[in-house]
């Protein structure tokens, strides 16, 4: 039978190890190298290695290959000391990991040496037990949820669309939601607005939101704005700094006005629009994708446009497009999975089928194309009664 | 022969079809073909003689003014979706 220190020093024969001086110059040169964190949630809290990943010693076999699926990436294992972090590496070497090396001296010999050194803000024990379920998924976990605090998304209509992606944005710790909508909430919303409800009848849907919002998580902030969109108060709303527009307006002229401010600005735009029993939802990444002129040059007429207070919509439809909504933002505010920039997904609620066409960029387009020809903000309302002026 | 998707709004111009089936080689065959059987859709989709410039079509999935327009030859069993914007969001 080994004693420890005997068991230790042959886990150290058998691993690799470098030394602080070197693990500094691997992480100053970004070859790649990974850093991997084994030791006690508290020290971690207390500062890491920049860029490190925590995956506290007793779950690294369970977590590990969730957290890096690549089992030839450079890791570097590193604990307080050495030891801990030595026992790790061997594991790590049993799990298959085929670049592992030990960090010798470990976080108190990186310290001794000067290194830098990130103190991580930490969520509350209350934040842990709220958001505990996103803290389990590795594309998320503590990072994640972080920066989903510090996340500000614009809503754009407090209605159909921006009730479930609200609700769903904000339960999952989006820190700042903007909400831009000048109606109050009449009965004939609460058929699909789910973010309101009987006893809000008159009163102003952003502050109807705000309060359900912040009912269900005290964490968000609500910044309402009870006004509609114009090219008159579109610079103010968007000089507070938004990383995400969700765009749930109903009216051709927003479409546009949220479209060309968002291209000027460099702010992704989740794209959703609905009728009766179908929907549409897209993602504009200015840049980088398509943006909504570049599928929609022209509003349609409006006999070719009737909108849901017209025509009609299935209650639920809203709940679907808004909730695919919410999930696109929350994965742009991720950098997580594929967005759906360059790519318009149509629902058809009737018979229940998914469908997916590309949106290219016009290079034409006279917001987002190679030699623009609209660059400033243009009588949106004008531009939507006369859609053939620029065919 | 084509299947063609009818978006809601034109529905009430063809008797309530999702969609209907279309004889052509092109795309603007097929939407000729469909002209013919429901004039109201002329106005609706071309502008003299063109695709309208609100209205995008797709023969399977890509827009066809990526490819070659009403030109976009048109496969048996291929289909199209006729897709007018839509606002609405409330």
């Amino acid at each position: 039978m080994a004693t420890y220190r005997e068991l230790l020093a042959r886990v150290k024969d058998e691993i690799d190890e470098i030394s602080t001086i070197e693990a500094h110059e691997r992480l100053e040169s970004s070859g790649g190298s990974l850093f991997v964190d084994v030791r006690e949630p508290d020290e971690w809290e207390e500062g890491h290695i920049p860029g490190a990943i925590y995956t506290g010693r007793g779950r690294l076999e369970q977590r590990i290959e969730g957290l890096v699926p690549d089992k030839t990436r450079e890791l570097v294992v590193y604990c307080s000391a050495g030891s801990r972090s030595a026992f790790a590496a061997k594991v790590l070497e049993e799990l298959g990991y085929e670049n592992v090396v030990n960090l010798a001296g470990g976080f108190a010999d990186w310290k001794r040496n000067g290194f830098d050194v990130t103190i991580p803000r930490v969520l509350s024990p209350e934040q842990r037990t709220r958001y505990s379920r996103h803290l389990l998924i590795p594309e998320v976990g503590e990072d994640g949820q972080q920066r989903l605090l510090d996340a500000r998304v614009l809503l754009v209509g407090a209605g159909g669309l921006g009730s479930p992606a609200s609700l769903y944005l904000a339960a999952a710790g989006v820190g700042t939601l903007g909400i831009v909508d000048a109606d109050v909430v009449d009965e004939s919303n609460l058929q699909r607005q789910i973010v309101h409800s009987t006893e809000r009848l008159g009163e102003p849907k952003v502050l109807s939101a705000k309060r359900t919002l912040e009912g269900l998580n005290p964490d968000v902030r609500i910044v309402p704005f009870q006004e509609r969109l114009t090219s008159d108060n579109v610079e103010r709303i968007l000089a507070d700094g938004w990383d995400v527009i969700v765009d749930g307006a109903d009216n051709f002229p927003t479409r546009y006005l949220v479209n060309d401010a968002s291209v000027w600005h460099g702010i992704p735009v989740v794209h959703g629009s609905i009728f009766r029993f179908e929907g549409q939802v897209t993602v504009f990444t200015p840049g980088a994708g398509p943006c909504y002129r570049c599928l929609f040059p022209q509003p349609p007429p409006p006999e070719l446009a009737p909108s849901c207070a017209e025509g009609g919509v299935l209650g639920v439809l809203p709940g679907i497009i808004g909730s695919i909504q919410a999930n696109e933002a929350l994965k742009l505010i991720l950098d997580r999975g594929d967005s759906l920039a360059g790519r318009l997904l149509l629902f058809d609620a009737l018979g229940t089928t998914l469908d997916e066409v590309t949106v290219r960029r016009n290079p034409d387009c006279p917001v987002c194309g190679e030699s623009p020809t609209i660059t400033d903000y243009v009588d949106y309302v004008e531009f939507c009664s006369t859609p053939l002026e620029l065919s | 022969m084509a299947a063609v998707r009818i978006p809601p709004m034109l529905r009430a111009d063809v008797g309530g079809a999702r969609e209907l089936d279309a004889r052509g080689d092109t795309v603007g065959e097929v939407i000729d073909d469909l002209v013919d059987r429901y004039p109201v859709l002329g106005g609706q989709l071309l502008d003299d003689g063109e695709l309208a410039s609100y209205v995008n079509v797709y023969l399977d999935g890509e827009d066809i003014r990526t490819r070659d327009g009403l030109d976009t030859p048109v496969r048996a069993g291929e289909s199209l979706i006729l897709l007018p914007a839509m606002a609405g969001g409330v």
